[in-house]
């Protein structure tokens, strides 16, 4: 293993020994996601539409990963850690690889309970469902361990993520229910793709500038 | 080793530090002494690279795995055990034989029997002496050591003591007890 990749490697296993050991964040984003999704069960009229049903599916999970992503630095800020970190002679976009793959296992685990949840209140699932979601996941935990970061150093930091996150996973909301309802879902699953891209990499290259001073 | 020259460092309208010299040669070892809110912690993590100047020039010539930096804060994750939180840096600052250095350091500072237990459930002084082994682990060039000897008892400050006195490597030491270090220093900073 490379250098950089065996310090993402030990920098996203840390975080997730962190929250097996704290279970701090994925039991709220559990019960959060299945309260969502039965309150959307009894709010929706009987013969409300696959587009509606889809659309709250994709509301409950953007909103699910901003709790997740809400203490995605929770421990370095508690403790100042982020001084220990940046002090280190590895890359410092290694801390955001690290903390984006903490940031995904804990959609994907969350996921893993609401897509069955979904299917047994609303409809069963489509192939183009699960694979939105896949391509969504990656660019949500992207974008928002860069927002994360950008929030945790700010005393208004429970405010301004949202405010910063909301706005630009409306494109991930856009192409997910897209992809999930379209009669051609490809074009919606090319361009929930191409947002990966451009906002993994746009964050890869500008976390060293956020986390230092 | 460390050159300041003019070194200013404002937080808003707050001057912290204004118009500093400083010249630490290689192997120096400086205290940092003043009272509270003289700018002792700023000035460390200016040389640490931790927060950027507002005024005059800084250069430190040590690249940033090779410095010790002992902070306030211990720096561990407190759902770690102690083993675990140096292994965590071993890996980072890629120490070559991690895991028999990482042995070495806490049975050093007499933490040995508390390896598997988390940080969490530590006393200050037992934190304390985890953040030192942290500090010294990758035998740095450079250590900045702000209140070393806050919250050890006897014990501790002896062995760190003991650690500061064999270390060759430049020091900068921010402590309101300059007495215990007054032997091993070859200058004193005071701060106004």
């Amino acid at each position: 293993m490379s250098g950089y990749a065996a310090d993402v490697a030990t920098l996203a296993r840390k975080d997730l020994l962190l929250e097996l050991r704290s279970r701090d964040t994925l039991p709220a984003m559990l019960l959060f996601v299945v309260s969502a999704l039965t309150v959307f069960h009894f709010a929706l009229p009987e013969d409300s539409s696959v587009r509606a049903e889809t659309g709250l599916l994709w509301i409950a999970i953007v909103f699910t990963a901003l709790l997740g992503l809400t203490r995605a630095f929770a421990p370095e800020r508690e403790d100042g850690l982020l001084d220990g970190l940046v002090l280190a002679p590895c890359d410092r976009s290694a801390i955001w690889a690290g903390k984006t793959i903490g940031v995904m296992a804990f959609l994907v685990l969350a996921e893993l309970v609401a897509l069955p949840a979904f299917a047994l209140f609303f409809h069963s699932l489509s192939w183009e469902l699960v694979a939105a979601m896949a391509l969504a996941d990656v660019g949500i935990a992207a974008i928002g361990t860069l927002l994360a970061a950008i929030a945790v150093a700010s005393r208004a930091r429970e405010l301004l993520l949202p405010l910063l996150f909301l706005p630009l996973a409306i494109p991930v909301v856009i192409g997910g229910v897209g992809a999930s309802v379209a009669a051609n879902p490809g074009s919606f699953l090319g361009f929930l793709g191409l947002y990966d891209a451009v906002f993994a990499i746009l964050s890869w290259a500008s976390f060293e500038y956020v986390i230092t001073e | 080793m460390i050159r300041a020259r003019e070194l200013s460092k404002r937080f808003g309208d707050k001057r912290v530090l204004e118009g500093l010299e400083l010249e630490v040669p290689r192997g120096g070892f400086v205290l940092v002494t003043g009272p509270n809110g003289s700018g002792k912690t700023t000035l460390l993590r200016l040389c640490a690279g931790l927060t950027a100047p507002t005024g005059g020039e800084l250069e430190v010539d040590a690249p940033r795995g090779s410095i010790g930096f002992l902070a306030h804060e211990p720096l561990v994750y407190r759902e770690l055990t102690a083993l675990e939180n140096l292994d965590l840096y071993g890996r980072l600052y890629r120490i070559p034989e991690r895991r028999e250095r990482c042995g070495a350091m806490l049975e050093r500072f007499g933490l040995w029997g508390s390896r598997n237990e988390r940080a969490g459930t530590f006393s200050r002084g037992v934190l304390q002496r985890l953040a030192i082994c942290r500090s010294f682990l990758h035998d740095p060039d450079l250590l900045l050591l702000d209140e070393p000897f806050d919250g050890l008892d006897t014990e501790g400050a002896k062995m760190l003591y003991l650690r500061l006195a064999e270390h060759g490597s430049t020091a900068l030491v921010a402590t309101h007890d300059p007495k215990s270090l007054a032997i091993r220093a070859t200058a004193r900073l005071a701060l106004a």
